[in-house]
């Protein structure tokens, strides 16, 4: 969007509530324009707030996360980075402040509708031991309507063809962390949120989290990536943040 | 993906599931039925109570068992499974009924298997009109299945959950215990079986309208 010269680029922002801009300033040959770029938000948090029992996990945490970000989140172990994923995930409610994911109210009816959109990669694999990896994928799949041949170019594509009929508790914790990934890439999500991704991951396997997230983005997405140490995240974060104490520095 | 498709693939998977952990199979029927052989052995065996005890002794085991059955491990599922499966945006009562659906036919499962070893053990007389069991023995497991999903939904996560869990259970299925233990009388002298049969009617109907309409909150229960 051309604003025209003279505008306040803060004040055009005001008054547009569910996108974000980035704007640039620059002078042509005979006069000064900004150039204002509106990219969605897909997620919002306002000083948002979670209590689990006595204890303030999050508190006053403001957040927004554009379509075509990569944010990474560090911090150490107990910062509140596993909560904030699932209250973005819409798994958990706020205690206070707002927020809203894919303009849905976090807590209201309509943030559940939209969880669909949304890939979540927890600490733990969301695998059925008993059940052989194909058959696990198979599950999701047809949960989520998509087609028989997919689940194999998927495990293909994990690189896990060879342990496909393998149950899934005579796995290696990479490769069960291998497989959630495709389960991720199954689901198709918009909006990315990897907890500790590189877990159990070799070298090699860590390129399937890029591929995953360019995944994501392909499709106008954003991720949100959160990690003791995000200095294996460089090359795939476009944003990074630290969390301590359950607030954002 | 509509409810009745969404419940049947996760009737399947949680079948599959319990095919291959063999709970049901290796350890909930031999225990039931040894429960039931130990009946036989604390009375004389030409006492005639065995014979009239053979029905309410049968529908006690399965109460019991079919219990341990609706709150087995693999019914329950652990955190990540739960969430990935809430995350798919998959209806709660759909996620529900597939669940009652698995533990009702491994229930049924049991009382079939539990009803000849009751007839040999009680050398009790089936009636004549004892296919009418049937529907009744069906209707009690689903009534089973359904208290038993969601006991193990109001207790998962806590520390007490196997002895509060069937604290819950039992007092909610009392009714299907003593109108089938009716019916099997009714039918041993002859008469109509219809009044308990409307009570377990109305008792699964009951629990099944409370099941779909709970199971979309405690789904969200933390």
């Amino acid at each position: 969007m051309l604003l025209p010269a003279g505008t306040n680029p803060n004040a055009w922002r005001a008054n547009s509530p569910v996108v974000h801009e980035r704007c640039r300033v620059g002078a042509g040959q005979h006069e000064t324009y900004t150039l204002a770029v509106s990219i969605p938000l897909l997620l919002t948090l306002v000083d948002a707030g979670v209590r689990l029992g006595s204890t303030t996990v999050l508190r006053n945490l403001s957040l927004e996360l554009a379509q075509g970000e990569v944010l990474g989140i560090e911090g150490p172990n107990g910062a509140g980075k596993s909560t904030l994923l699932r209250v973005c995930a819409t798994l958990l409610p706020l205690d206070t402040g707002s927020g809203t994911v894919f303009d849905a109210h976090l807590g209201s009816p309509g943030a559940q509708s939209v969880r669909p959109e949304i890939g979540l990669l927890a600490h733990q694999p969301a695998l059925y031991e008993e059940l052989t990896l194909r058959e696990n994928l198979s599950f999701y799949g047809r949960l989520l309507g998509r087609r028989p041949g997919r689940v194999d170019e998927l495990l293909d594509g994990v690189g896990l063809s060879a342990a496909a009929d393998r149950r899934a508790d005579q796995t290696s914790q990479g490769m069960q962390r291998r497989v959630d990934l495709a389960r991720l890439l199954l689901i198709e999500p918009r909006l990315l949120l990897l907890d500790e991704p590189h877990a159990g991951l070799d070298s090699a396997a860590e390129k399937l989290i890029a591929a995953v997230v360019a995944d994501v983005l392909g499709r106008r997405g954003a991720a949100i990536i959160v990690a003791h140490d995000t200095s294996r995240l460089a090359d795939l974060t476009t944003r990074r943040l630290r969390l301590e104490r359950g607030g954002l520095t | 993906m509509t409810f009745w498709r969404a419940a049947g693939v996760i009737m399947r998977k949680d079948l599959m599931v319990e095919g291959r952990s063999g709970e049901v199979l290796w350890i909930t029927i031999p225990f039931g039925l040894i429960a039931l052989f130990l009946i036989p052995l604390a009375l004389p065996l030409d006492n005639p109570l065995l014979q009239r005890i053979a029905g309410p002794m049968y529908w006690v085991i399965l109460l019991l068992f079919g219990m341990t059955i609706a709150l087995r491990r693999s019914a329950v599922g652990t955190t990540p499974q739960r969430e990935a499966l809430r995350m798919l945006g998959i209806d709660p009562a759909a996620r529900f009924t597939g669940r009652v659906l698995a533990t009702t036919l491994l229930s049924l499962a049991f009382a079939l298997v539990l009803a000849p070893a009751t007839v040999v053990l009680f050398d009790a007389n089936l009636p004549t009109s004892w296919p009418l069991l049937l529907p009744i023995v069906m209707a009690v497991t689903l009534g089973l299945g359904i208290v038993g999903t969601v006991a193990a939904e109001l207790t998962r996560g806590l520390r007490t959950r196997t002895a509060l869990a069937p604290l819950l259970v039992a007092p909610l299925a009392a009714p299907l215990l003593v109108a089938a233990a009716q019916a099997t009388e009714s039918l041993s002298r002859g008469d109509s079986i219809l009044l308990p049969a409307l009570i377990i009617a109305f008792t699964v109907l009951g629990l099944a309208v409370i099941g779909v309409l709970t199971a979309g909150p405690l789904e969200e229960t933390q």
